[in-house]
């Protein structure tokens, strides 16, 4: 039984082992400057330690939302593309319709200007 | 050659495959214009927008053609078992599109003197159509839930509609959080059935269930969570809270829509799932169908007395149409389901004119949404106030409106299955209810007026009230087409 779980031992090593060459090298051979502002933990532009009851742009939500869709979308994608062969021309076209309604939704998005930073 | 050959093939195969879609060409066409209306509204200016409307319009009528023209009288499944046609969903959804009609025409003049009048509302109703539809149409648990999804997410979009409205967004995210723990508690239910029975298609699920020597304990579980969750879509005591909140918090043209013809879908949804799926344990849920069935009576007829706000009044004289919705449903009789889905569509037409009413009486920066407001119409538009006279006597049930003939019809189908008591308290609870629908008429006929403008209507909005508050009346004298049609819908 065990035996089975050989290979996840040998990727669990090599994962270590490349993480570690990767940590290494860089520490190794990169330039040192450290300053205050790259010693500091980093969060997505965010000051780190502040109060948590912060007001948001709205804009970061309507990103995150259309993040999201178009994830879901490669998520469809990538299982559709192996099949492919199988499910034939309606597979396909399924998947054409989908991304036609996902299209649709896009050029709504874009003219209503929720890609406009400013 | 060869490759050519294969390609035929394989056209062939897909067609075969995709035999069926014919039977979806409603929610295709709906599907497909309110993405052409989306995108079309976008390039049009705020002046042209009746052009939305016009198009939304014309999408409900094209569609209705449609499910007429498809209905043979047959049923026949489609998309691999998923999907169903039957007599039952194209009469629901035959009435689905004609009260979303009235709405959208109702709506027109009240979003436009909010300034409120953009494609989004029209564009959004068409989706919750078309989730109604595929709830109708739903053969499977997965179908089902799509649909309420998609419903139910155009109809939370819809109520925060007015942005600058607190109540409105407060009523959203109310709706919004117990709506989505609503669906949770069903998808939970439906999974344990799948668990049990190994299949998400309703047929199949009520075949495994027929085959069980015993019933297990599980299965009760599981619809025990089924059944709340479409208790709580339904705004079924105890699990109204909702129901009140979002009425009065919505701009009035959606509240409207959320009155209206949801309830014809919800039905629907109940019927495949409780009478078609679960028929085998049609014992355990009429049980807990009683229970709520009397609350809502009891709590949706006592409640609304106490209420100033007719929408917060309406709500719950809706808990108390749900009570008899669920009466007509517990019976498990085929003329009980006539009854019910009867009782769905009589009161989804009652409901749209009792709200476009409302409607009719506001004007730009006048909600006319408390009973103040009815004062004395007969003084200011006699016509009007027999209109609501119409509609009020056939909530309270008061013959000859179709009103008394849907209560007549769950209580005759309630009393065929030996559930006197419950007939009974039926009755007993519509009498007091009948109490806060005659203030109304009182209000209107027997006092002095508070607001003496003159009513603010278009034409189209002054016939197509007209011709509603006319339909109640004349179903209600003539009632025998549409409960044979329900008959007929229900296989009888």
């Amino acid at each position: 039984m065990l035996e089975n779980y050989l290979p996840i031992l040998v990727f669990i090593g090599i994962g270590v082992v490349i993480g570690a060459i990767a940590i290494a090298v860089g520490f190794l051979l990169g330039p040192h400057k450290p300053d205050s502002e790259k010693n500091s933990p980093y969060e997505c532009g965010f000051e780190a330690f502040e109060d948590s009851r912060m007001k948001f742009d709205v804009r970061y939500y309507l990103v995150a939302i259309l993040f999201i869709i178009f994830d879901l979308e490669i998520a469809f994608l990538f299982p559709w593309a192996i099949v492919l062969e199988d499910i034939g021309l309606f597979g396909f076209l399924a998947m054409v319709l989908f991304l036609g309604i996902l299209v649709i939704g896009f050029i709504y998005e874009w003219k209503k200007g929720a890609l406009e930073w400013e | 050659m060869a490759f050519v050959s294969q390609a035929v093939d394989r056209v062939f195969k897909m067609n075969v495959e995709m035999m069926g879609l014919q039977l979806l060409l409603p929610e295709i066409f709906v599907l497909t214009m309110a993405c052409i209306v989306l995108v079309l509204d976008l390039f049009l200016h705020d002046r042209n927008r009746v052009v939305t409307y016009g198009l939304s319009q014309l999408t409900l009528f094209g569609a209705l053609a449609l499910v007429i023209a498809l209905a043979d009288g047959d049923s026949h499944t489609a998309m691999f078992g998923t999907y169903v046609a039957d007599p039952m969903a194209s009469l629901a959804k035959a009435f689905v599109m004609l009260v979303v009609f009235a709405v959208f025409l109702y709506s027109k003049d009240y979003l436009r003197q909010r300034d409120l009048f953009k494609g989004e509302y029209y564009v959004l109703g068409l989706f919750g159509v078309l989730g109604m539809m595929v709830m109708i149409s739903a053969h499977s648990y997965l179908t089902l839930y799509l649909g309420l999804e998609l419903l139910s997410l155009s109809l939370y979009a819809m109520v925060a509609f007015h942005r600058d409205s607190g109540v409105a967004s407060e009523a959203a995210m109310k709706y919004f959080v117990l709506g989505a723990l609503a669906s949770g508690m069903l998808l939970y239910g439906m999974s344990l059935i799948y668990g049990i029975t190994g299949s998400l298609n309703i047929a199949e699920v009520a075949a495994s269930i027929g085959a069980m020597a015993e019933l297990e304990l599980a299965l009760i579980f599981a619809l025990s969570f089924v059944v709340l969750g479409l208790a709580f879509k339904l705004g079924a005591v105890p699990f109204h809270m909702w129901i009140p909140d979002v009425y009065h918090g919505a701009p009035t043209c959606v509240t409207l829509f959320i009155g209206s013809a949801p309830k014809i879908a919800a039905f629907a949804m109940a019927m495949r799932l409780l009478a078609e799926s679960l028929g085998g344990v049609q014992a355990d849920w009429g049980g807990m169908l009683a229970i709520l069935a009397v609350l809502s009576l009891a709590v949706g007829n006592v409640i609304a007395i106490a209420q100033a706000n007719l929408k917060r009044m309406l709500a719950y004289s809706t808990i108390s149409h749900v009570g008899f919705l669920l009466l007509g449903i517990l019976s498990g009789t085929v003329e009980g389901y006539a009854s019910a889905l009867f009782y769905a569509i009589t009161y989804a037409i009652m409901a749209a004119a009792a709200f476009g009413m409302i409607i009719l009486l506001s004007r730009t920066g006048f909600e006319a949404d408390t009973l103040e407001d009815f004062k004395g119409l007969n003084a200011r538009s006699p016509w009007h106030a027999f209109l609501m006279l119409l509609v009020m006597f056939s909530m309270a049930g008061v013959p000859p409106t179709v009103g008394f003939y849907a209560k007549l019809a769950v209580i005759q189908a309630v009393v065929g299955v030996d559930l006197l008591w419950l007939a009974l308290v039926a009755v007993f609870f519509s009498i007091i209810g009948a109490f806060y629908y005659l203030r109304v008429v009182k209000l209107m006929y027997f006092d002095e007026p508070l607001d003496s403008q003159p009513l603010e209507y278009g034409t189209d909005m002054h016939v197509a009230i007209s011709v509603n508050g006319l339909a109640i009346l004349l179903l209600g004298l003539f009632p025998g087409a549409l409960m044979s049609a329900c008959m007929a819908a229900m296989g009888l």
